[in-house]
């Protein structure tokens, strides 16, 4: 059956809702004025950003340093625990989904408020160290549910063939388990590494005083105002999201 | 064959391979679960003034929190995640619903996917940019002599509710995809020869059979709402803090780490509450 006509403009009229701010905040990112009035093209902003900036650009380098180290240990503690889902006993599977879904359901702000917590306690000093283990934390099950759901598109008797054929448990892993994941590894390491540069909440807690990242900063420059600035490092985040949504977007459904 | 017995090892229970994910649960139990074992312990805390706290176990935690009359809080809280979950539920059915049928289906599902993963700031950021004080329509009205000082249209709860929507209406519209693309094609067109007009095939054919994905969809709005801070801190007004501006301030300003603990903990117990009422409510998830 065709969908009616009513469905089709509350599509249209949602997928404007998506866009329209977002279009605004890109065009006025080439505006000569500071103001939001159009007052003429200009790459002003962008020279701005990318001349004068440096307290940008070094939290923009934080971000980048949790986000590849986060995702990495990420992907391969994910990646661990997915094979061992899938393969392991079904009481250890039940404990894995149990300590899997819950720190996936319950709201961010409590996983960076008790990670402050924590931290306060065993005098651990925030820095990006404090972040890396927070990033990692939130991201870990949405590896492992990532892995875990490309080895289900599997039928396990890929594995027995593997034994049968004579293959020793690494060589099976080696050779068989992670070549089949490996799509999912890569999706999983992208999914990590994006969820690290947007994170906020979380981040918001375990950071220390010189160890702002991306989003912090964005957050404290969005406090004080508009600025046209802001939309230039809008416009670029954006580009970089969509690129990555194009490259990821198989794999959303994975964790939904 | 050395592996006969590997391979039979491996297909019945207790293969050896939990060892694999061990260092995964040694590490969510060491940075997520023991972490909120402490923060309900603290709620049960004497506050410190230092910030931090005394080892003595007090109610004041609990006590602060109703003294400061955060009731109204928790309940607005709830009242806003409440309607902006059903407002993305009312728009997620027939946009998802639209979607799964378009001839466009791939590129329709990229456009949603792509403010899913667009930094959640950037997307306050656009209202701010076009509904602030100073921003675009306020400059536009005055500039044409409309209005001789800015219209305040945001720092209200209406500014928090529909920033909140278009947040999280990408996470409602997805998990309704998933489970509309799910259900046979056939089933419609079975009801349409049965002599059902379209809206009888939208109320009684596919609102009954994807009852688990509006469910999810949700819960995938209501939680994250629950707990959000960026949102009301950068469009709300001062009667649109929520828990979470909250949690924030007793940690941060008031430095009553025990009333912050108590917040938060009680936040964890509507996010069970509304898991337990909702997911196992209806039917119980499949957990493969």
């Amino acid at each position: 059956m065709k969908p009616g006509n009513l469905t089709r403009i509350i599509t249209i009229l949602a997928i404007l809702f998506f866009y329209l701010p977002i279009i605004v905040v890109v065009v006025f990112s080439f505006n000569s004025s500071k103001s939001p009035e159009w007052t003429g093209f200009s790459l002003k902003w962008y020279y701005q950003l990318f001349t004068s900036s440096g307290y940008i650009w070094r939290t923009f380098l934080n971000s980048m340093i949790v986000g590849v180290s986060s995702s990495i240990v990420s992907v391969v503690l994910g990646t661990l625990g997915a094979i061992s889902m899938y393969l392991g006993s079904k009481k250890f599977r039940q404990v894995m989904w149990t300590t899997t879904y819950i720190p996936f359901t319950i709201p961010d702000i409590i996983i960076g408020v008790s990670l402050l917590i924590f931290f306060t306690t065993l005098n651990v000093r925030l820095s990006l160290f404090t972040i890396f283990i927070a990033h990692v934390t939130f991201s870990m099950p949405y590896t492992m549910m990532i892995v875990l759901t490309r080895l289900h598109d599997f039928d396990k008797s890929i594995i027995e063939a593997a034994y049968d054929l004579g293959a020793t448990k690494s060589v099976a892993l080696r050779k068989v388990i992670v070549p089949v994941a490996m799509p999912g590894i890569i999706a999983a390491f992208f999914m990590a590494f994006t969820l690290s540069i947007d994170d906020f909440v979380i981040t918001f807690f375990v950071a220390g005083p010189s160890s702002t990242t991306l989003p912090l900063q964005i957050f404290s420059m969005v406090r004080f105002g508009i600025s046209p600035v802001i939309n230039a490092i809008s416009t670029l985040l954006l580009l970089g999201t969509i690129f990555m949504s194009v490259a990821l977007r198989r794999y959303v459904r994975y964790i939904i | 064959m050395t592996s006969k017995h590997e391979r039979d090892e491996v297909l019945s229970s207790g293969s050896g391979y939990e060892k694999y994910g061990s260092i995964y649960l040694i590490w969510l139990v060491i940075f997520f679960v023991i972490p909120v074992i402490v923060i309900l312990a603290y709620s049960f805390l004497t506050r410190d003034y230092q910030g931090g706290i005394i080892l003595k176990f007090s109610l004041q935690g609990y006590k602060d929190i109703f003294n400061l009359n955060y009731l109204t809080v928790f309940i607005r809280t709830v009242i806003i995640s409440f309607i902006s979950a059903a407002i993305c539920i009312l728009i997620a059915v027939p946009v998802s619903y639209y979607i799964v049928y378009s001839k466009l289906k791939n590129f329709l599902l990229l456009l949603v996917i792509i403010p899913f993963w667009t930094n959640s700031l950037i997307r306050i950021y656009a209202w701010i940019f076009i509904l602030g004080n100073n921003g675009l329509i306020n400059q536009l009205l005055l500039n044409s002599g409309i209005v001789n000082s800015y219209v305040k249209f945001i720092y209200n709860n209406a500014a928090v509710l529909l920033i909140l929507v278009y947040t999280y209406l990408p996470f409602a519209i997805l998990p309704l995809f998933s489970s509309i693309e799910r259900l046979e094609k056939q089933l419609f067109e079975a009801a349409m020869d049965l002599g059902c007009t379209k809206r009888q095939v939208f109320f009684k054919v596919l609102l009954p059979n994807i009852k688990q994905g509006i469910v999810s969809a949700f819960v995938f709005v209501f939680i994250p709402a629950l707990g959000t801070y960026a949102v009301p801190e950068l469009v709300g007004g001062k009667n649109s803090r929520l828990i979470g501006n909250e949690i924030a301030r007793q940690l941060t300003i008031a430095r009553n780490w025990p009333a912050a603990a108590a917040i938060s903990s009680i936040l964890l117990i509507l996010t069970i509450i509304a898991v337990i009422v909702f997911i196992y409510g209806g039917e119980k998830r499949e957990t493969r």
